[in-house]
């Protein structure tokens, strides 16, 4: 089903800026489905204004298993960035499908979290799926064609404008079943995506942040209007199982746990006691060391630190700051 | 009437001696002067007559000319004046020939006749006592500072008349009243206590980990790098780095005498350079002006830093051709300015002490007020290029202190406290180094790092897992290394334990935070 008149041209373009140097590869690769296809997604029937022609990468979510949008900010912090990646880790193992936009931010880290927990992943681009936008995330995007797919309906070489993130973003949301906000500005591009998730009649759930914390402004206010509240993975993933049961959904294969806490058990008591200091928000180790229990307060707090760091429990977010690791995702 | 009068000018930190030859015959009036000569030393021509003529010394309507030589090198600096005006005097016989034999003249004169301070006096006088000159006669602001070299007598003159009369007596007894010759205690020098102007470390509240760090860093003679947001006391630490390296050694303090003498910004009167020197160019200097040269030959700021410090705020800020320019110097201790007019080397080794904001707005990783994107907070890093910070052994971020903090603090270690520790961590490199080009720890090259730095079986096991789980380079390998290195010197051990190796991995400067 190659749609080759109408690709050439903008696969020139692409060539040009150099994005691609696999490029005949996956070239051939692409697909174009039509809303007559078999293939075509049948979550998006259903939406107002599907796409006329969806191109994909890679596989399209199934249509019998679970599936979840994970999305928020890009310039998110390292809460955001261990709650996305938790969640994601936790859905990648349950076998529940992750859709996202691929972005920079909690929507990369998540996606990579959930491919790497052994789960499928699904990129709705704003651009050609032949073009990795942005940059940066390459190695996610070449994860992605193998681990699940690239979706867009742009056809390949369209260059990533801003005004084709909008109307992605229905796709986004259209795919899942139920959409999650891990973290939101009170004015976000991620609430565009909630929006469209509502008129489509998506389930959103939302991550909760500080009352003073503007990255989780957005999602707070989408709590007081009456989202799904996310309180732990565990929590969320039953309640994901009831979703799923109602609409005749798989959640995928059940085995999954968390290993993080036990690995921790392990522990001499003074790492175990720097370990429980630390926060998914970065804390100096000044900050830490005030955290601790008394009587841990004279240890070498910077040495345990890294230690965490070699357990990969901890993370140097910055040269003197400090932090969870979430999930499975590796920065 | 010919006579010739010694002198001498500056090359780089060292100096040569220039011979000034004056001869007056007879022939039509003039006054001419040869032997490739700058700007300042051709106007001293002016100066020599006019100060002449207003102390009532008439120069004769004869030919003079002045040669200074070797005639092959450029002289640049006023101090040719006063060496001028004396071989002038004798020429036209004011004193008796040979009276000014033997003796090395330096200084500028004023049109009433004053001897006025010159740059340069102490590697002259230096250079003179080993060429074997026993006597020099220089401004008497400079006198202190000439005097610091043994085996030669340095009189001060403070005016061209008094020096007439000095070159007039024929007694040494009588000479010695006229002009007597200056006296720098031995004991002065040697007694290099002068910490009360130094800012101290106990005036620094909190930061605990950035103290260590800076104790680490002068321990070692690491370089540092403090990363942190507006007013966490990046500079307040900086400043106080001098204060707990090991005082200066009478050598060290004459090389750093040297280099501020040549700079011409030695203080009136003073002997010796005591303090370390710490030095903080603002983030618009020029190339030239941080590595020295231009046009006539000067040391730059980090010859000026020399055996100290040189502190750059704001690093990112700096011009990139200004800081790739300190990669030679930071290796080599020493840097040679090539231009047309010839080759200099300055002595250049510096403690290099850098600081910055974690971001442009300088709140990350803070996300709740820092709204830098990453590739924002990338290309700000990116601007510090990697052969600098591979220089870079210690880096360290501070938090702003909040005034609780600042309140309940403990009493904050003094300087002294910390250098007596220092000092301890110093000497146990000096015998591990004797005979080697090392001097630090921080100089410890990669082909000698398992002689120094040797690992037990534990230590290297976990070297193994720190050099995979952090993803460190070869070159960050080494750098923990000689870090730990220190570490355990500070400690009083020889042996390089787990502990100290992952400290030295906490102050790592790591590449993922520059987005390398």
């Amino acid at each position: 089903m190659n749609e080759n008149g109408n690709g050439k041209k903008g696969g020139d373009s692409c060539r040009k800026e150099g994005r691609n140097e696999s490029w005949n590869e996956i070239w051939n690769e692409i697909r174009v489905l039509m809303r007559q296809d078999a293939e075509y997604p049948e979550r998006l029937l259903k939406i107002p204004g599907p796409p006329k022609k969806l191109y994909v990468l890679g596989r399209v979510p199934s249509e019998r298993i679970l599936t979840v949008a994970l999305i928020g900010a890009r310039d998110c912090s390292e809460y955001g960035k261990y709650v996305a990646s938790g969640l994601g880790a936790a859905l990648g193992r349950r076998g529940i499908q992750v859709v996202s936009g691929m972005a920079r931010g909690i929507d990369g880290i998540s996606q990579e979290a959930a491919l790497n927990a052994g789960g499928s992943s699904f990129g709705v681009l704003g651009c050609g799926v032949d073009i990795c936008y942005p940059a940066g995330n390459r190695r996610i995007y070449d994860k992605l064609r193998l681990g699940g797919g690239l979706l867009s309906e742009y056809p390949p070489g369209t260059p990533p404008l801003p005004g084709h993130f909008p109307p992605r973003n229905r796709i986004v949301s259209g795919l899942a079943d139920v959409v999650v906000v891990v973290e939101a500005r009170e004015k976000s591009g991620t609430l565009i995506t909630v929006d469209m998730a509502l008129e489509q009649g998506r389930e959103v759930y939302v991550v909760p942040g500080r009352m003073t914390d503007p990255l989780s402004a957005g999602c707070n206010r989408l709590l007081k209007l009456g989202a799904g509240l996310i309180l732990s993975e565990e929590e969320f993933l039953e309640e994901l199982i009831q979703i799923g049961k109602r609409q005749g959904l798989q959640a995928g294969n059940t085995n999954g746990g968390n290993t993080s806490i036990e690995s921790t058990k392990n522990l001499p008591p003074e790492l175990a006691a720097v370990y429980h200091a630390l926060d998914v928000t970065p804390g100096s180790v000044e900050e830490i060391t005030a955290r601790l229990p008394k009587e841990y307060r004279e240890e070498p707090v910077n040495i345990h630190l890294v230690r965490l760091c070699l357990e990969n429990l901890a993370l140097q977010v910055s040269p003197g700051q400090f932090c969870l690791r979430g999930g499975e995702s590796g920065r | 009437m010919y006579c010739t009068v010694i002198s001498g000018a500056l090359l780089g930190v060292s100096a040569y001696l220039v011979s000034v030859e004056v001869d007056i015959a007879q022939g039509l009036p003039g006054f001419s002067m040869v032997g490739s000569l700058g700007g300042e030393v051709k106007e001293s021509r002016e100066r020599v007559m006019v100060a002449l003529k207003n102390v009532g010394l008439a120069l004769p309507p004869k030919r003079i000319t002045v040669n200074l030589s070797p005639a092959d090198i450029r002289k640049e600096g006023s101090a040719f004046d006063l060496p001028i005006a004396v071989g002038m005097l004798e020429a036209m016989g004011y004193f008796r020939p040979g009276a000014a034999e033997g003796i090395l003249f330096l200084g500028e004169l004023g049109l009433d006749g004053e001897i006025k301070k010159v740059r340069g006096v102490l590697p002259i006088v230096r250079e003179a006592a080993a060429r074997g000159i026993r006597q020099c006669i220089v401004p008497a602001a400079n006198a202190r500072e000439g005097a610091v070299i043994p085996g030669i007598r340095v009189r001060g003159a403070g005016h061209i008349r008094e020096l007439l009369q000095f070159l007039e007596a024929k007694e040494e007894a009588e000479r010695e009243r006229l002009l007597p010759a200056e006296q720098v205690d031995a004991a002065e020098l040697s007694a290099l206590e002068s910490d009360e102007n130094i800012p101290d470390f106990s005036q620094v509240s909190g930061q605990e980990t950035a103290k260590r760090a800076a104790e680490i860093a002068a321990a070692g003679f690491h370089n540092l790098l403090m990363a942190g947001p507006p007013g966490a006391g990046k500079s307040m630490i900086a400043r106080r780095i001098p204060g707990i390296m090991p005082c200066l050694t009478p050598e060290e303090s004459l090389e750093v005498t040297s280099v501020y003498s040549v700079a011409g910004l030695l203080e009136e009167g003073t002997a010796l350079v005591r303090t370390r020197p710490f030095q903080s160019p603002h983030h618009t200097i020029s190339m030239a002006a941080l590595v020295g040269g231009s046009a006539s030959p000067r040391p730059g700021m980090i010859s000026l830093a020399h055996r100290g410090v040189l502190f750059l705020d704001e690093l990112p800020e700096f011009q990139r051709v200004a800081l790739d320019a300190l990669r030679q110097p930071l290796e080599e201790h020493k840097i040679q300015v090539c231009r047309a007019w010839g080759n200099v080397t300055y002595p250049s080794d510096f403690m290099l002490v850098c600081a910055m904001n974690p971001c442009p707005c300088g709140f990350y990783p803070d996300r709740g007020r820092c709204r830098c994107t990453d590739p924002q907070i990338r290309r700000y890093m990116g601007k510090v290029s990697g052969p600098i910070l591979d220089r870079i052994d210690l880096c360290v971020e501070l938090q702003p202190v909040d005034i609780a903090g600042l309140k309940k603090a403990r009493r904050a270690e003094s300087s002294r406290e910390i250098r007596e520790r220092v000092q301890k961590a110093r000497e146990r490199q000096r015998e591990r180094f004797a005979g080697t080009r090392c001097r630090f720890n921080a100089d410890i090259e990669g082909t000698n790092i398992e002689k120094y730095c040797p690992l037990g079986g534990e230590e290297q096991e976990l070297m193994e897992r720190l050099y995979h789980s952090l993803q460190l380079s070869a070159r960050a390998y080494h750098r923990i290394l000689k870090v730990a290195r220190t570490i355990a010197d500070l400690e009083g051990t020889e042996r390089i334990g787990t502990e100290h190796l992952l400290e030295a991995s906490f102050y790592r400067p790591s590449a993922e935070y520059w987005g390398l």
